[in-house]
This record gives structure tokens, sequence and C-alpha cells, in this order.
């Protein structure tokens, strides 16, 4: 006997299908919020378990120390939403940061032009990236992989593998400094974030970065330059990147060539705690700040309660496994 | 030719198109017009060259020679957008949609209304817009849907409405379909008439491109057959029955044609000399016994 809707329904009976209503919309609310509600029960867990965890000064050391980790993870949304992945990020923090080291003593005065550097070192990777997946038609994973391997070179090439330190005061500034009660690093972020939710949500290029994402066959049929989206993304990811290269170096008050290694792993998992998709078409920037935020919350509040750091990258882990899980349960 | 007067003149008339891609002669010659509010099929085997004129008419490729007129006047589609820009729309094989959005994006996709915030620099997307456009075009089409559904979720054939929605919602006066009960449900060639006579009502020009005689037969008012690259016959529906265009597909020439004949299907064979409407509704018949029964 085969099982069809009609019988089911008569087996069940009108009760049982309630329940199984029931249950499929808590599963549709935990999936939808899910990350939202542990977010809410890890910081109620802190502030009473953790010494000093709800204080201004920790709430704003938590944002300041997830800023740079959250520039890089917002280009990163732009990127997995087409399906694709920017493995070369961390590298680009590297080479970025490098740049922006090496030309802020000399640059005097001119404040912007070791950043526009700097930014424009990660446009350059970001355009290498997106040649190679548009034009090549490399797998972005391979793609990203060869240029994550690039800016490393060529960060440790330019100083020889040595560390540039001193910057000059308003370079400095860029990772130090407060505009009232609000770190510099802070407002970059937030902007940014801003600037990115509006394009991702409410622009036309955002919503070709979905159908990209979603079918980029049909995507081409009705006549978007699938080519163009995928470039802006790369793009973007490599400005954010670097963004976050120069933020970093800036707090640092110098660059390591090494800087930001690793990066990479840590940004994808923020970006799919938020809820965006490895296969593409799925994700919100919203989602990627509460993914940011909570990483960012879970290893501050660790280090107050002086737990080995050896069990932090751990906690990650089981984190993005719990995240991935939840994902399934989307109403979407 | 003299002046015809504007009822019966045609909506788009293709002529003499000729296309090669380098040694091959895709398209040798080939002539149609669709009248105003007609639903024309373009039968033919794969290659025969269909899909090639289609995207002559489209504007995807430019014919080698040969010209295209719309409303009696001369034109040309360089590009896709110029094609679509004066009303000519396609519907894909696959519908062209994108799962991952809602119904209203889908229809809008690529050609999103916007509006302007703090000027003309900063343009967001109407979605109010949208949403209202999707409700009146899937009205128009008489398949309610709502705007804000995810297209995942959507059947066989509301992935349909929403694809011909698109191509309402942008004034089209022709509407291409390729193959359009390919990714439907077998049951679904009646939901097809009724679309494509809605269409009609709404006095709108239909081309199918089919390799379905059954299909062709139920929702054309005309019909072109293409073998090679060209046109093989022109026919109304009733002129001819299946099994003869079935041969005309196959062999190119009705001159050898047996109404015996080998090389078509022995169902189609017993029953084609009956007229067209009966012809599907037998197989349909058929269908449903021979389902029964085993």
């Amino acid at each position: 006997m085969s099982i069809t809707m009609d019988n089911l329904k008569t087996k069940l009976g009108p009760a049982d299908l309630k329940e199984g209503m029931t249950a499929t919309k808590v599963k549709r609310f935990i999936g939808d919020y899910g990350i939202i509600i542990l977010f809410v029960v890890i910081l109620v867990f802190l502030a009473a378990a953790a010494p000093n965890f709800l204080t201004l000064n920790n709430i704003v050391n938590v944002v300041r120390q997830s800023s740079i980790i959250g520039l890089i993870a917002l280009g990163m949304t732009f990127i997995m939403i087409t399906a694709g992945i920017d493995l070369s990020v961390g590298s680009v923090v590297g080479l970025a940061g490098m740049t922006f080291a090496l030309l802020a003593p000399a640059s005097g005065g001119a404040f912007w032009l070791p950043l526009i550097a700097g930014l424009g070192v990660g446009l350059l990777v970001g355009f290498l990236s997106a040649a190679m997946v548009v034009w090549g038609a490399i797998l972005p994973f391979l793609a990203t992989l060869a240029t994550m391997a690039i800016a490393r070179t060529a960060a440790l090439v330019i100083t020889d593998g040595q560390v540039v330190s001193g910057l000059s005061g308003p370079a400095e500034w860029l990772g130090s400094g407060f505009i009232g009660p609000i770190p510099v690093p802070v407002i970059i972020f937030l902007v940014a974030a801003i600037i990115c939710e509006f394009v991702l949500s409410r622009t036309k290029f955002g919503s070709h970065v979905y159908a990209v994402g979603g079918n980029e066959e049909s995507a081409k049929k009705v006549g978007i330059s699938t080519s163009r989206v995928l470039f802006t993304v790369y793009l973007i990811g490599g400005v954010t990147a670097a963004l976050g290269g120069l933020v970093l170096t800036a707090r640092l008050d110098g660059a390591a060539p090494v800087a930001g290694t690793g990066y990479e792993l840590q940004v994808i998992a923020a970006v799919v705690i938020g809820g965006t998709s490895l296969f593409g078409g799925v994700g919100t920037i919203r989602g990627t700040v509460i993914g940011v935020l909570l990483l960012g919350v879970v290893m501050n509040g660790m280090n107050l309660m002086g737990v080995s750091s050896y069990f932090q990258q751990g906690v990650q882990g089981v984190i993005l496994v719990l995240a991935v899980l939840l994902n399934r349960w989307k109403s979407d | 030719m003299t002046d015809a007067p504007p009822a019966t003149a045609p909506l788009v008339a293709l002529k003499d198109i000729h296309k090669t891609f380098g040694a091959v002669s895709a398209l040798r010659g080939v002539s149609i017009d669709v009248m105003p509010g007609e639903t024309f099929a373009l039968l033919g085997d794969n290659a025969a060259g269909k899909s090639t004129l289609m995207k002559v008419l489209t504007g995807v490729y430019q014919p080698d020679r040969g010209s295209i007129e719309l409303d009696g006047k001369r034109t040309e589609f360089p590009t896709p957008s110029a094609s679509r820009d004066q009303g000519v729309e396609m519907v894909y094989q696959d519908f062209a949609l994108a799962d991952n959005l809602d119904v209203r994006t889908n229809i809008f996709l690529g050609r999103e209304p916007q509006k302007n915030i703090l000027g003309p620099l900063l343009r967001i997307i109407d979605r109010k817009k949208m949403e209202s456009e999707t409700k009146r075009v899937l009205e128009r089409l008489d398949i309610p849907i709502n705007p804000r559904l995810k297209v995942k979720r959507l059947s066989g054939g509301q992935r349909q409405a929403v694809a011909i929605g698109r191509a309402l919602a942008f004034d089209a006066r022709l509407i291409i379909m390729d193959e359009p009960t390919a990714n439907l449900s077998v049951a679904k060639v009646d939901k097809l008439i009724e679309v494509t006579q809605r269409l009609k009502d709404l006095g709108i020009a239909v081309i199918i491109i089919t390799h379905r005689l059954d299909e062709a037969f139920a929702v054309a008012d005309r019909f072109a057959v293409m073998r090679q690259g060209q046109v093989v016959g022109r026919f109304r529906v009733g002129e001819v029955s299946e099994a003869q265009v079935a041969h005309l597909i196959s062999h190119g020439t009705l001159d050898d044609y047996v109404d015996t004949g080998s090389g078509i299907p022995e169902e189609r064979r017993r029953i084609g000399s009956t007229s067209s409407m009966e012809t599907v509704d037998a197989l349909a018949a058929r269908g449903t016994t021979n389902g029964s029964d085993s």
C-alpha cells in the first residue's frame, strides 16, 4: 500500500494534522529566528556569568574587535550570494595593510593617498579573481585560492618578509580614534554595513546578485549581464577586505606581511552563521552582521570567563554546525 | 501585394531570412508571417531551424539576408532588448525563472521599475509597483498567484504563468513560446489551450515552437513546417492531418505521402484521417484507457 496525501489525511485525522502544521510552524520559526534567539541567550548568559561583560566599555570593545572581520564579511556576503567564494580576503588584508603602512609615513600630509592605494590593491586582487572566474571560467574556489597565494606572495616580497611599523598620526586615528564615544573602526563598519544592506536589498544590482546566485542561466536569458554582476561582487569583496586590512594596520600601528592569515575561514563561518547559503541565492547583510557579532561576543565572553584559548576555535566550529542545521528549517 | 486593410495585415513578417554558421546553412530563405492575435505553430525536427529563426526574431542572431517587418514597416532587431522594446517577448522552455526569488521579482527580473530617492542618482526598486503590476498581469491570465510567493513553491503550470506574465507585464504584442509543454505534466495541454485562448482574447499573437503535433493542432490557428532550414509547408489547422504533417516533418514533402505510410507511429496512422481536434481527443482518450488497463 502506498501512502498518498489523501489517505494520510484520513488516517491521521484533523487533530494530528493540526499538530503537524504546528510542528512545521515551530520548525520554521526556529529556522528563521534561531540564530537571533541563540544570540540573545548567549548575551543573557554572559551578562549573568561573565564579570564586566555588560559594561559600555566591553560592548564597544567587542564591536571594535568584530569590525575588521565584519568589514570583510560584508563583501563576502555579496560573493557568496552569487554562489561564489573568495579565499583571497585574508591575503588582501595583508597586502592592502602593507601597502598602506609603506606609504603612510612617506605621504606626509596626504592622508588619503595611502588609503586610496590600499583600497586600489584590494580592487586589483578582486579584479584578478573576477577575471579568472568570469573570463577564465575557473571555479571561484580555485581562482581565489590562486589570488590568495599571489597576494600573500606580493605582501611578503615587497618587504622581504619584514614587518613595517610606525604610521603617521592621522593613519593611526583610523584604528584608535573615536568620534564621540564610538571608535572609528566601528563607525566604518556600521556605515559600510548600512550601505551594503541598502545596495543588496533595495537596488536593481542587489536583485541581480540574488538572481545570478539563484539561476545564472535564467538571469542571462532575461538580459542581466551576469559577467558585470560577478565582476562587481568580487570588486566589492576586494575593497571590503582591503578596508579591513587598513583598519587592522591602523589599529596595530604597523603591518606584517602575514597579517590576515586564516581570516577567510572566520569570515566564511560568520557569513554562513548569518544565514547565507554556500550554494548561492540566499543571504542578507543583516544576517551577516549578526553572525559576525555572535562570533565576536562568544570570543569575548570566553576571554572574560578565562576559558583557555585552545577551546575557542572548537566553540566556533560548534556554532557553525548549529547554524547550518538551523538554516535547513528556514521558511524559504 | 496591394495595401491590405489593417485588420488583415500581419503583425510580424519575416521575409526570406538566410543565416549560415560557418559551412552550415541554418536558414535558407525562410518567410513566415503572423497576424495580430493569431496563434501560429512552428513545427519541425531538431535542427530544422525553428530555434535559429526565433533567435533572429528576438534579436539574438542577425540574419545574413532577409528582412523583418513589424506592422508592415521594415525594422531591425540588433539586440534582444531592441526586439523586446518593440513588443516581441520570449517564453523559454525552462521559463527562465530564479527559484530563490518571489513571483514579482521574477516577473520584472532585468527590467525592474525604479524610483528616485534623494534625486536621480540614488534609485531603488519600486516593489509596490512590481507587486500591483504582477497582480494585474496574472489576473489578466486568470491565474492568480500571490506575488510574494517564492517561485520554488509554484507548480509547473504556475511557473509557466509567471513566465507568460513576464511578457504581458511589458505589453507584449507577440509572445514566442519555446516547447511550452516540455516542462509541464502531461495533463497540462488543456491549460495551455486556455492560456493561448486568453492571449488571443487580449489580442496578443503567439508563436509556439514545438515538435509535438498534438500540441500544435490543439492550440494553433495556422502552422508552418520547417525542415533543413526551409519552410516545407504552411497550413491552417484542419487542412491536413497529423499523419500528413508527421510525414512532412520527416520527408520534407507530401508528394510521396501514402495514407498508411511508414515512419508514422502506429497510433497516429490509425487516427490520421480524422480531423485535427478529434485526433487530439482520440489520443487523449487512448492515453487514459491504456493507462487504466495496464
